[in-house]
């Protein structure tokens, strides 16, 4: 059988119908990364053991009929900002060292309990800030489409194993597109929920406010398989929602008729877009509305607001969540400091990235007193409004369609020199983390140089189930999310 | 000049909920080190706190006892710093909502004056841990088991003006919260921490001089103490025509000084802001009733019943309602015996001389209402005279549970002789071995008298009835 090429729901499907093993399906995978993964750099830890002997076990279970998940037997990869036990969560920064925590992650949880198996942890922007994949410690992740391209990120070691075929599908991380800006540059479906969805209990975390945890696999019925597993309320996250038992699979629908989109005409105003990107999207949505789908125009006024917004809340929240990196109880300390002070500054100077402190400076900056009002109250006013103003929005459509970023993949080594042009490629998907609203990103073409296009399907909160089966619709209809890269 | 002092405090009481604000872990004082925590009270990453609901209970109750006005719809901020004894780098707190505002405290000082202390707010927040550094001086270990035990927060205006209404007001405060079960508000194991803000000016002057603010302070002593060396030290630099200093200052208990630690140029930027984690709680007008119908019968109250139900003065009410423990050991006994006098006698001397001369707090007392009751009546039998009761109070007292009044008076053969024929025998014996005094009282030294009824009663080894020995050394005396 073809392991490498199946979805993680045609997977999942033939180990329980006793078609191949989990323990095929793992040594296939990890095969693959082995080949693959020096070019790629998708991974920063291997759990090829463990994982070779979980997959025993859960073929056993599978036998006995104690595990009947939709993704039990299925090889999964996570993000390295989750926290697995016993397995290095590092978030590819330097200052976290070796750190292996002894709890897992309310996710890794949930998943270990459904019988996926973990193969490792992918690598990613450090601490998830960047758009490239390039601020890692461990080492920039190449795009599989084109190696001198960069992957996106921060999840971009998500996008590219499950690209490149090194994970069947993969967990990432979303704070100001993270998910789905990685997904698009890698022509792969990457999902972001609606904030409170999935438990953040044991995501280490960038901005509290923001950040979710979401899927990135081969296309959006595997993003449906695994969101039923991961999302619920969790008593140990605070900010997750009360929500009943998700059924997005078995309810998942590519009937679109009559559902209202909008196509906000700043979007495709937007300086920098570029064309082969606008014409692809525009198409999305005219494939919808042969469906039965309606189709307007539609505005988003505050669309130049939202990338300063952005930066000031998760900078200044990321300020205050990375204090706890002091070099006192755990990952990396300096090895000569003269007392306490000189301790936390050498530590914090050496261990994190230059992409990390520029933004720890900003939000340390924003949160000071006397210009507190002038830039962290302004945002979270801004934030509110930019949250009523999609709200008045979703009383008229059910869904607004856009790029999911400007352009297709830049070269490496090109975004950090011109970090203003990074920020503003984030402009598309920061919207939905401000207001804690439900993204995907689907393949919907490439461009003259075979670069993947990502549209962008976002909806109101909650509306998941809208999301996803606007996504499956398009995708039921076209085989863009098929198309997979011949990495050599 | 004569000087006024203005204080203001800031009181820190732990809240005794059985878990931590943020966590299930124990609040319990003591434990071998960094035994009572987890991955969330050590802030380890992707942990996430989750407010402990009994925590917003307490402290609403302490808001509604304290005349505050409750915020219905709360939300926590985060202080940053950085300190190894806060693992987050972040202490979880309220700066931009307190919880509760705008309340209002009766005290009385032991001068018998009373006065209004207004509250300026109370805020919700958790404990750090502790440093332990190493006798040899080269390392130092942190001990995060107290890290994210619930604290409120409770900031007076500056209404102070002597250390005898702020040694009221801690009286005062740890009273209520004991009657609310809320706190055990133990200062000497840090459950109750006390910082003070003090300044000085020219009496009858209504502006406000630099303040200073002390902290470290871990006992009602301590206060006392802290007071009259800062505003010694205050006036006698304006005195000098020197400035005071606006800073922060520790008290160092041995050296019975304040030291400098930090003056207000270098306050620390604690960058607050909401805390995204913890959404944010609502209160209802239905808890809020809950709660204000469930209150317990606080001091003011139990004085005055006590005064009109059982006679007792109020000076001696304030004492005894001022303890939740005292209160109830009043009201039980005195439920057993109906003897709210003797009960309120004993409580008041010898209690009172254990707790003041010998440390026992009112806490730990362990003194069993019915046993006491038994004894009151024991006493009020005339089975025993009060030198006797003494003796027998004082072993009960301290007695395990075990320890039987009837018992101890047989064994130890300490009741009473009424018996006259044995009395006018011992009258008769000192009258023999003191002739010369015998013929002081016929030559009108009626004052010998005394002594005669002391030798007797020595001679009867403490037990006769003392008015029983008047009676007849009278009627001897008259005979001579």
């Amino acid at each position: 059988m073809d392991i490498l090429n199946m979805t993680a729901l045609e997977l999942g499907k033939a180990i329980k119908e006793k078609k191949l093993t989990a323990v095929e399906a793992v040594e296939a995978v990890i095969a693959n990364i082995e080949a693959k993964d020096k070019d790629i750099n998708a991974y920063i830890s291997l759990n090829k053991e463990q994982a070779l002997a979980r997959a025993k076990e859960v073929d056993e279970k599978i036998a006995k009929g104690e595990l009947t998940s939709a993704l039990a037997g299925v090889p999964i990869a996570v993000k390295d900002n989750i926290c697995t036990k016993d397995l290095k969560t590092c978030c590819a920064s330097k200052i976290l060292g070796d750190f292996a925590p002894v709890y897992n992650a309310t996710v890794a949880e949930k998943l270990e309990e459904a019988g996926a198996i973990v193969l490792g942890k992918l690598n990613m922007d450090e601490f998830a800030m960047g758009s490239t994949s390039e601020t890692s410690y461990y080492g920039s992740v190449k795009n599989p489409w084109d190696k001198t391209k960069v992957p996106g990120g921060s999840s971009g070691g998500s996008a590219a194993a499950v690209a490149a075929k090194e994970a069947v599908i993969a967990l990432g991380t979303d704070t100001g597109g993270s998910i789905r800006q990685p997904a698009s540059y890698c022509g792969v479906t990457g999902f972001k929920p609606t904030y409170g969805t999935v438990s953040r209990f044991g995501l280490i975390a960038y901005a509290s406010s923001l950040d979710q945890i979401g899927p990135i696999a081969k296309d959006t019925a595997d993003c449906a398989a695994i969101m039923d597993i991961i999302a619920g309320k969790d008593e140990r996250d605070g900010t997750s929602l009360d929500l009943e038992k998700t059924d997005y699979l078995a309810n998942l629908s590519s009937d679109v008729k009559g559902m209202k989109i909008g196509l906000p005409k700043e979007c495709f105003e937007t300086e920098g877009l570029d064309h082969e990107v606008a014409k692809s999207v525009k198409a999305v949505a005219e494939k919808l509305e042969e469906a039965g789908a309606i189709v307007e125009e539609i505005s988003l006024p505050f669309l130049k607001f939202v990338i300063p917004t952005y930066y000031i809340i998760a900078s200044a929240e990321a300020s205050s969540n990375l204090s706890r990196f002091d070099g006192i109880r755990y990952g990396f300390r300096t090895e000569n400091y003269d007392g306490l002070a000189d301790l936390y500054n050498a530590t914090r100077s050496e261990g994190f990235g230059k992409e990390v402190k520029k933004r720890i400076l900003l939000g340390t900056f924003v949160l000071s007193s006397g210009y507190y009002d002038a830039y962290y109250r302004k945002a979270l006013k801004v934030k509110a409004v930019i949250k009523a103003k999609f709200d008045e929005i979703f009383e008229k459509y059910d869904l607004i369609i856009c790029p999911t970023a400007p352009s297709t993949a830049p070269k490496l080594d090109s975004s950090l020199k011109d970090p203003m042009k990074m920020y503003l490629s984030d402009i598309f998907t920061v919207s939905a983390n401000i207001a804690g609203l439900p993204g995907l990103n689907v393949p919907c073409g490439f461009d003259a140089s075979g670069m993947p296009i990502g549209a962008q399907i976002m909806g109101q909160a909650l509306s998941e189930q809208k999301v996803l089966n606007a996504g499956y619709a398009f995708q039921s209809m076209t085989d863009f999310h098929k198309k997979m890269p011949e990495v050599m | 000049m004569e000087w006024e002092l203005v204080m203001g405090l800031e009181v820190h009481v732990e809240l005794a909920t059985k878990t931590k604000i943020f966590c299930s872990c124990t609040t319990e004082f003591g434990g071998a080190p960094n035994t009572h925590c987890c991955p969330v009270c050590t802030g380890m990453p992707g942990t996430l706190p989750v407010l402990n609901k009994k925590v917003l209970e307490y402290a609403v109750k302490a808001g509604l006892a304290l005349n505050c006005d409750i915020t219905r719809y709360n939300k926590f901020d985060r202080k940053n710093y950085f300190y190894p004894d806060l693992p987050k780098a972040y202490q979880i707190s309220q700066l931009y909502l307190p919880f509760a505002q705008n309340g209002a405290v009766e005290i009385t000082t032991r001068s018998g004056k009373t006065k209004t202390i207004r509250i300026h707010e109370i805020h919700m927040e958790e404990d750090a841990g502790k440093l332990i550094h190493s006798a040899y001086g080269d390392a130092t270990f942190p001990d995060y088991n107290r890290c994210g035990v619930p604290l409120i927060e409770i900031v007076s205006e500056p209404d102070f003006r002597s250390a005898e209404e702020v040694v009221a007001y801690l009286a005062k405060l740890k009273s209520t919260f004991e009657y609310l079960g809320i706190s055990d508000c133990k200062m000497q194991e840090g459950s109750m921490r006390a910082d003070v803000n003090l300044s000085v000016r020219p009496k009858g002057s209504d502006e406000f001089g630099t303040r200073t603010e002390m902290k470290n302070i871990n006992s009602f002593k301590a206060i006392e103490r802290v007071i009259a060396y800062e505003s010694a030290r205050q006036i006698e630099a304006i005195e000098k025509g020197e400035k005071v200093v606006q800073e922060t200052r520790r008290w160092d208990d041995n050296k019975g000084k304040t030291f400098a630690m930090r003056s207000k140029e270098n306050a620390q930027d604690y960058r607050y802001f909401p805390e995204p984690d913890i959404p944010p709680i609502s209160i209802s007008d239905e808890t809020i009733k809950d709660y204000t119908d469930s209150m317990p019968e606080f001091s003011e109250a139990k004085v005055i019943r006590y005064g009109e139900q059982f006679g007792i003065a109020k000076a001696d009410a304030e004492i005894i309602a001022g303890s939740k423990y005292l209160a109830k050991l009043f009201e039980e006994t005195v439920a057993i015996c109906n003897n709210p006098k003797e009960v309120r006698y004993w409580i008041m001397t010898q209690i009172m001389y254990f707790m003041n001369e010998r440390g026992v707090l009112p806490e730990n007392i362990k003194l069993d209402p019915k046993k006491f009751a038994q004894f009151i009546e024991i006493v009020a039998a005339d089975r025993i005279n009060k030198q006797t009761g003494k003796q027998v109070f004082e072993e009960m007292f301290f007695a395990d549970a075990d320890f039987d009044v009837e018992k101890y008076i047989k064994d130890n053969g300490l009741e009473q002789v009424d018996d006259s024929d044995a009395i006018r025998e011992a009258v008769a014996a000192v009258f023999a071995a003191n002739p010369a005094t015998v013929e002081q009282y016929k030559n009108g030294q009626t004052k010998v008298v005394g002594f005669f009824v002391g030798q007797v009663m020595k001679q009867m080894s403490g037990k006769a009835k003392p008015d029983t020995v008047n009676k007849i050394v009278g009627e001897e005396l008259a005979k001579i």
